[in-house]
């Protein structure tokens, strides 16, 4: 058992620091109070190959093990919660291809990818199925060597940007969304498809969140994934992994707010000593500091089991997910009341690392969910089923 | 065409500097970095060559063994293959002796451009330059803000009080360039990874056929102290106070020490 990163993710966390704290964190207030998607970062992400660490060589891609690709979300976030997102959804909308495509499908779409020329995203959650992913209503009906798609989406990340998304919708309804679903690569000009409306944010504000709605959208058959009937596993499989970069950027987030939290008490003065000084500040910044560590390495163990394949990896990557974005909206939180009064305005970085920690509890399955994916693994692994209410798989 | 970036290994810009008994940098335990004067030269070589005037790139510092992580961190922004000279004998070596050595390699490396910041980080001696080129009786094109080369020949555009000057001289030449260059760039993940398959050469004084005595010990020039600034008194803060009052109590602190 190897317990100490290696040179090479030292080096890689040195490299992607320099570049998230020189180019990056300058940019993030301005995003966040405008609210618009960082286009210039995300060329830079790509330019630095950044947005490529999932692909295999043979794409363009750099391959890197998903420790690797947990320090490069870490080192974004903590700079900017919604750059971060840029690699994390271009890993989430592309984990349905690397789990279920074909070759032809990946030579098609991973060079634009893992090069960053196209941005996608992940097409799963509706109105009205959001942790309740098998109650999906999106249509997907065969017409001769096309599927017509008809409904539409909500929430999802970069829905309108991406220039192509993988898209889940109903090829059987009678047998629901458990059974009945299917998976679709879906490029964004295809006629019909729309993103009309974006959600206005309480946090990760430049990263837009969509309506997308799909009339008459044909898609032709060789863009389905897998077979009719795959996509609630690939959707689940996909959240299975992907939660490991949720738990990375919730981790960032954290340790973007302890550092300006260090600085700053290090910085003011009040009844004539600075502010670090008090044992009761200190008390809360080790708190700050060992509980964010705790996560951190829990990403790693969980991402050490995704690399692994390990059989029980949903247990691991649910429950990183879990202890990461808690400790994110505790640690941050944390900081602003280390700031006092000049965290909460927005001169101070932690207001806004606070109100982006609070994503990181709700989106790829909400807090509720990863509980409910850890006891189903743990009652598992105690040879105890579960009822079958409790059986229900649920997802984003 | 092939230039010869020369790079220094420093602690990084805001690290605490301890120096040893014989007060040399003390380098033990402490972040180094690519003297940041040295990115510049290294833009301008990937520069030449990503335009196809230069067809390879090499790097040469000399340090302790723990500058082949400069070295690598060059390779990852590009360029071809490095070479670190690297020898006890050269521990505490001044500007004389640096020169000396470098001058040595760069007649082995045989480059049309030997390139360099315009001084280091740390030490601020600027006199390296210089003297490579005046022991190596080439000339030495210093300050560009530009430099570019055709033809046999090398030209560097150096800011002038007026404007732009245009000097030009003869391959081989030295060069420094200035921070005029244009930005860095960083290293891609790529090119990190491209970088640990790159040549990277150690060598020793043996290997230069270099001695101590030609080197005269190692240094012409001693350091006999090492200080931190005078500390300042203390600052007098005016504040809380509205604008009048605050006017009266500065212009009193003024009158009192005759400055007004």
């Amino acid at each position: 058992m190897t317990y100490l990163p290696t040179p090479e993710h030292e080096e890689l966390r040195a490299v992607v620091r320099e570049l998230a704290d020189e180019r990056i964190a300058p940019r993030a207030p301005e995003i966040d109070q405008k609210a618009e998607f960082p286009w210039d970062l995300k060329e830079l992400l790509a330019r630095q190959d950044l947005l490529g660490t999932c692909f295999e060589e043979r794409h363009g891609g750099t391959n890197l093990d998903s420790i690797g690709q947990s320090i490069v979300v870490e080192e974004i976030a903590r700079a900017d919660a919604t750059t971060s997102l840029i690699p994390i959804v271009q890993k989430l909308g592309a984990l349905p291809i690397l789990l279920a495509g074909n070759d032809e499908q990946k030579d098609r779409y991973f060079p634009r990818l893992a090069s960053g020329e196209w941005l996608i995203a992940f097409g799963l959650t509706e109105a009205a199925a959001g942790s309740d992913v098998a109650s999906n209503r999106m249509r997907a009906t065969r017409d001769g060597d096309h599927y017509v798609l008809d409904g539409s989406k909500r929430f999802i990340t970069h829905g309108s940007v991406a220039d192509v998304l993988t898209v889940f919708a109903l090829t059987d309804p009678g047998a629901g969304g458990r059974k009945g679903m299917s998976a679709f690569i879906v490029e964004a000009g295809t006629p019909g498809f729309a993103a009309p409306r974006v959600e206005h944010k309480m946090g990760i504000r430049g990263s837009p969140t969509a309506e997308l709605t799909f009339d008459d959208v044909r898609v032709p058959v060789e863009n389905r994934l897998g077979e009719e009937g795959d996509g609630f596993k690939i959707a689940m499989a996909t959240l299975d992994r992907s939660r490991l970069g949720i738990a990375a950027q919730a981790v960032g987030i954290a340790q973007g707010a302890l550092d300006a939290a260090v600085a700053y008490a290090a910085d003011r003065q009040q009844f004539g000593q600075r502010v670090v000084d008090f044992q009761g500040i200190q008390w809360m910044l080790a708190d700050m500091a060992s509980q964010l560590e705790a996560a951190r390495q829990l990403t790693y163990a969980a991402a050490a089991r995704v690399d692994a394949a390990a059989s029980d990896l949903p247990y691991w990557t649910s429950s990183a997910k879990l202890v990461a974005g808690d400790t994110a909206m505790k640690v941050t939180t944390d900081a602003v009341q280390v700031l006092g009064g000049y965290g909460y305005i927005t001169e101070y970085p932690v207001e806004r690392m606070m109100r982006d920690a609070k994503i990181t509890q709700l989106y790829e399955g909400t807090q509720q969910i990863q509980r409910l994916v850890i006891a189903r693994q743990l009652l598992r692994r105690a040879g105890i089923g579960a009822r079958p209410r409790e059986r229900r798989e649920t997802g984003a | 065409m092939k230039i010869v970036v020369c790079i220094k290994q420093v602690p990084a810009t805001g690290a605490d500097k301890r120096y040893t008994d014989d007060l040399r940098l003390d380098r033990a335990g402490v972040e180094g970095i690519i003297n940041p004067l040295d990115e510049y030269a290294i833009e301008q070589a990937l520069r030449l060559q990503d335009a196809g005037i230069v067809d390879t790139v090499s790097y040469l510092s000399m340090g302790p063994e723990q500058a082949s992580e400069a070295l690598r961190r060059a390779l990852a922004m590009g360029g071809d293959d490095a070479t670190l000279i690297t020898d006890p004998g050269l521990a505490g070596a001044d500007e004389w002796t640096t020169s000396k050595v470098l001058a040595t390699a760069l007649d082995r490396l045989a480059p049309d451009v030997a390139l360099m910041g315009m001084a280091s980080d740390d030490a601020r001696g600027s006199l390296v330059p210089g003297a490579v080129a005046a022991m190596r009786n080439v000339p030495l094109l210093s300050y560009g803000a530009e430099l570019t080369v055709s033809d046999g020949e090398a030209r560097v555009r150096r800011l002038s009080a007026t404007g732009y000057d245009w000097i030009a001289a003869p391959l081989p030449v030295v060069a420094t360039v200035t921070d005029q260059v244009g930005e860095p760039r960083y290293a891609s993940l790529k090119g990190i990874m491209a970088a640990k398959r790159k040549p990277l050469e150690a060598w020793s004084l043996t290997d230069l056929s270099l001695s101590l005595a030609d080197l005269r010990g190692g240094a012409l020039t001693t350091v006999t102290d090492v200080r931190p600034p005078e500390a300042k008194p203390p600052t007098e803060r005016v504040e809380n106070l509205s604008a009048a009052e605050a006017a009266a109590r500065i212009a009193d602190w003024l009158v009192a020490r005759k400055l007004i």
